[in-house]
């Protein structure tokens, strides 16, 4: 053991001496845009997941309008839109799809994915561990930069001639595979394609290292069940992302084939334009098979972060410790291992072998039980609770709201009986928009209402978020709860118009009402917007620990600089939920203080840690004074 | 003109805005911090939720009572699945209804005071194993009801199902009946051009022959119908809302489903008291700019009615007799089309 520990000290000794002789000016090109340091990344996902969340925000508004006020004249949209307005000023049909697909590719994967985990992994698991910075802070800068690369792609596909890539976010093929299927087809499709594939490649060297740091650069004291459950939700995401990704990679690489170098993957039989292709035995089910691999697991890592973010501070703000905090961590790790083995469940009548069906219907069911253990603790948790609503924590309830109305949805959904009926309508719709969507969505924003004093220095303004969370909450309440009665009369997803069928020629109220509550929605973003970029640099300064949390980050300066900590990096001596623990004086005590220092709180089984706090108290005093001189 | 104007007041109100809140923040400076850890804010915010609570689930319950679903299903089924789907949403009702009522309750009543404490409750074994095991529980049930209901929808057609065929293309569907030998000819899509739609392999299935292509698809009542389903150039899937089918149309791998009508074209019409009616057919997988508009009639048939819309039926190469000449078949004299 004491020669592990010495090991320890010697690595640790070396890494301190190592940050003292950085202690240069750096450019300003190093130290904003090619940085290496977790913070600016982090900062850099987020302002870039700001940026994407925006514009695909607006393209839903734009299609909303297509679908609440069909016989409008959106003339007014033309500057913006251009050729995509007809002469009678309607919305195209092929970009109505496209702005479907890209508010889907966007929303998934450049806010959800890249400006939620993105954000708060790489800004987050250095300062709650207790680290200088992310394993490997190169592969982290090309992590952001291999993002940054794919934004620019996609970005530039919305502007070409044939519109971006229009065969809905799941691009199934044939549809995806065949530039005469449709004018997404083209161009725009090769485009979403390289772009995925920069993405992909980002977000696993981006994973690969919050695995790493997690892994190897906790400081002393900080065993895994002493981790925040933030930590543990970035963990189990990036392994998540680590295992699947890689199949989304290859369901893209041959599809890239089959469209440019005439392989035959997933086409065969096909008659299209006048023209039979030579392709033959193919299967557009492995396409499916491929992408619903990484596309269940997808929204687990698009749900998991908000819901580690919401653990964090719901406790906080209950001012109570997590309730069940190894039933939070095993319910992940359950879902981790389930999101593995549910992707059938969104192809129950694609074709697939129906005996199939029923094995995915029985797994899917099973995922719902670590889901509602989840659920049940966060109430637990806020239950006889002291709770402060700081926006943030309004958020995290809201998060926990959505959770809930959305997942419970999800167990008629997996019934593979009931989806027959229920497949690819609005109420799918409204069902992953509340429980994925809006539940994610509400992480971030938790998120970033709670760590902005960390990584701005400056607190945002209160009130702008109370009515930022009212608007968007009863907002998003109402554009997504009506779709449940619209999806059970029937009406399908990705139409342009549903005036063609007697059976859908309804519900044009609820319709309207949705659209009009999605502008609203929309323009409630734009207050926090202003309060995000205003209280960057008008925002009263923050205090050091605004919320009185226990976590490691708020032991740091007010804007910590590159390495964290200032001094040494704390010892962690317990978990992170120590909130009105009996006796104590306050009511939290930080991960960092010892057990000796709380005698008046300590709990039985914690007697036995104030000698041992002590020891390790007095090694790290050792190694101080040894490496002072 | 109205862009500018548009811009205009959009800029002036954001100015506006802007405003205002410098005003309010500069106020707030002068009178000085507040001393107090929380605000008068949170017993609003904690109000709130209530007042969301009673609202929200008042007007969930209210339209819920008034919303206009599909009428009731048309297909054996089709019955049985809206009742799993009816149980199963009484059921997560119930668990969002009392979940929501702690969760949006609590807020007000454990709202910050700075004299009491929040306590302690780290964890509760019993209490965690009691929510694992009821969801499970309920979860099981669902899971197995709805299992053997799918065994059922998905397991063979009975032999005497009336067989057609569905073939989606960009941008409508098509149908094909077997005729009078009960027998659908096989295909080929080499085959398929501009008359051939349905790429009908005359040369090697004289199947083909009495094949018919009508434009809207009949059903007899009561009887097991079979659809096969085939695909031509891209994705589509076969949705039939009043009957509760739905299956998707692939190129290269025929898919089936099979359901009995129990309601005809003119019951529902007497049911609704509409005479205008109609079943449908809709496409609900994404496969191009006029997804939204593949519409196929579906007419219902007292079985009498259907066998004899059937035999009124004109094979389609009798209908297209110079393509039939064309293919310049040996075997096949074109007189005998005739009978």
């Amino acid at each position: 053991m004491s020669a592990v520990d010495t090991q320890n000290l010697e690595t640790q000794v070396h890494h301190d001496e190592h940050h003292d002789h950085e202690h240069h000016e750096q450019s300003f090109i190093r130290k904003y845009i090619f940085s290496e340091d977790h913070k600016v990344i982090a900062k850099q996902f987020l302002i870039t997941g700001i940026f994407w969340a925006v514009i695909g925000g607006v393209f839903s508004v734009i299609f909303r309008l297509q679908l609440g006020f069909p016989d409008a004249n959106l003339e007014v949209l033309r500057p913006i839109l251009g050729g995509w307005i007809t002469e009678q000023g309607k919305l195209d049909q092929n970009f109505y799809l496209a702005l479907v697909t890209m508010h889907g590719t966007i929303m998934v994967f450049f806010v959800l994915t890249a400006g939620l985990s993105g954000t708060f992994s790489n800004f987050l698991i250095p300062l709650q561990i207790g680290a200088r910075d992310m394993a490997s802070g190169f592969l982290n800068m090309l992590s952001y930069w291999f993002f940054f690369a794919s934004s620019v792609v996609m970005f530039a596909s919305i502007f070409i001639q044939t519109g971006p890539a229009s065969g809905g976010w799941v691009i199934y093929p044939p549809l995806s595979a065949l530039p005469k299927a449709s004018l997404g087809s083209g161009l725009g499709m090769t485009m979403w394609l390289v772009s995925m594939a920069l993405f992909i490649v980002g977000s696993l060297l981006g994973s690969i290292n919050y695995v790493t740091t997690v892994i190897n650069l906790r400081t002393r004291g900080m065993s895994m069940w002493r981790l925040p459950l933030t930590i543990w939700a970035f963990f189990l995401t990036a392994v998540i992302g680590i295992l699947s990704f890689p199949v989304l990679f290859s369901a893209a690489l041959l599809l890239i084939f089959d469209r440019s170098f005439g392989t035959s993957f997933y086409l065969d039989e096909i008659y299209i334009d006048g023209e039979a292709l030579h392709n033959t035995g193919g299967s557009a089910l492995l396409f499916q098979h491929l992408f619903w691999f990484l596309g269940h697991p997808e929204v687990y890592i698009v749900l998991l972060p908000a819901l580690g973010i919401t653990s964090e501070i719901i406790a906080t703000n209950s001012r109570k410790p997590i309730f069940g905090y190894q039933a939070m961590v095993l319910s992940m790790l359950a879902i981790t291992f389930i999101s593995f083995i549910v992707w059938a469940h969104h192809m129950f009548v694609t074709g697939m072998n129906p005996f199939l069906g029923s094995v995915f219907m029985l797994l899917t069911l099973i995922i719902a039980v670590p889901s509602a253990v989840k659920s049940f603790n966060y109430i637990t948790t806020l239950w006889r609770g002291n709770i402060v609503f700081t926006p943030a924590m309004l958020f995290s309830i809201g998060l926990v709201s959505f959770f809930i109305s959305g997942g419970v949805t999800g167990i008629a959904l997996g019934n593979s009986a009931i989806d027959i009926q229920l497949h690819d309508t609005y109420f799918v719709v409204a069902h992953f928009h509340l429980v994925m969507g809006s539940a994610s969505f509400f992480g971030m924003m938790a998120g970033v209402y709670h760590w902005f004093p960390k990584m701005f220095g400056r607190m945002m303004d209160e009130k702008l978020g109370y009515v930022h969370f009212w608007i968007t909450f009863v907002g998003v309440y109402f554009v997504f709860f009506p779709m449940h009665y619209i999806g059970i009369a029937g009406f399908p997803r990705r139409y342009y118009s549903w005036t063609n069928f007697d059976a859908f020629n309804m519900y044009a109220d609820l319709n309207m009402l949705i659209s009009i509550a999605a502008i609203i929605t929309l323009s409630a973003q734009f207050i926090f917007m202003f309060n995000f970029f205003y209280s960057i640099f008008y925002g009263r300064l923050a205090p050091l620990n605004p919320w009185r949390s226990n976590t490691l980050e708020w032991t740091t300066s007010r804007l910590p600089g590159h390495g964290n900590w200032e001094g040494k990096i704390p010892t962690v001596y317990r978990w992170p939920y120590d909130y009105s623990k009996p006796g104590a004086k306050e009511d939290f005590i930080p991960q960092h203080i010892p057990h000796y220092e709380t005698l008046e709180s300590n709990l039985e089984h914690e007697k036995a840690l104030e000698e041992y706090d002590k020891e390790v108290a007095k090694e790290e005093e050792i190694h101080i004074s040894s490496h002072s001189h | 003109m109205t862009g500018l104007l548009i811009i205009t007041g959009t800029i002036l109100l954001i100015a506006l805005f802007a405003l205002v809140y410098r005003i309010l923040a500069l106020v707030n400076i002068a009178k000085g911090a507040s001393e107090k850890r929380v605000g008068y804010s949170n017993t609003v915010n904690g109000f709130l939720f209530i007042v969301f609570f009673i609202v929200g689930f008042g007007a969930f319950f209210w339209y819920s009572a008034k919303a206009q679903y599909l009428p009731p299903p048309s297909s054996e089924h089709g019955v049985v699945t809206d009742n799993l789907f009816w149980t199963t949403t009484a059921i997560i009702t119930v668990a969002f209804v009392a979940t929501h009522v702690l969760l949006f309750l609590a807020p007000y009543f454990f709202r910050f005071r700075e004299d009491r404490k929040a306590h302690w409750y780290p964890d509760n074994t019993k209490l965690e194993l009691i929510w694992t095991v009821i969801p499970g529980i309920v979860m099981a049930i669902l899971v197995i009801t709805g299992l053997l209901e799918w065994n059922k929808i998905m397991a063979p057609a009975p032999d005497n199902a009336t067989e057609l065929e569905i073939v989606g293309k960009q941008f409508n569907w098509m149908v094909r009946y077997p005729g009078k030998d009960g027998k659908i000819g096989k295909y080929d899509f080499t085959k398929i051009d501009g008359t051939n739609q349905l790429g009908m392999d005359f040369a090697n299935d004289k199947a083909n022959f009495d094949d018919f292509t009508p434009r809207e698809i009949h059903l007899p009542k009561g009887k097991p119908v079979k659809l096969n389903i085939r695909a031509r150039d891209v994705l589509h899937s076969v949705y039939m809302p009043h009957f509760r089918v739905k299956m998707d149309a692939v190129p290269g791998m025929p898919t089936t489903f099979w359901f009995t009508p129990t309601k005809s074209t003119a019951d529902m019409r007497k049911e609704l008291n509409n005479e205008k009616f109609n079943y449908e057919m809709a496409c609900t997988e994404i496969c191009g700019n006029s997804h939204f508009a593949m519409r196929m009639v579906i007419v219902v048939d007292e079985p009498e009615d259907f066998n004899k819309w059937v035999t009124e039926q004109e094979p389609w190469s009798k209908q297209n007799k110079d393509y039939i000449s064309s293919l310049k078949l040996k075997d096949v004299n074109l007189a005998d089309l005739e009978k």
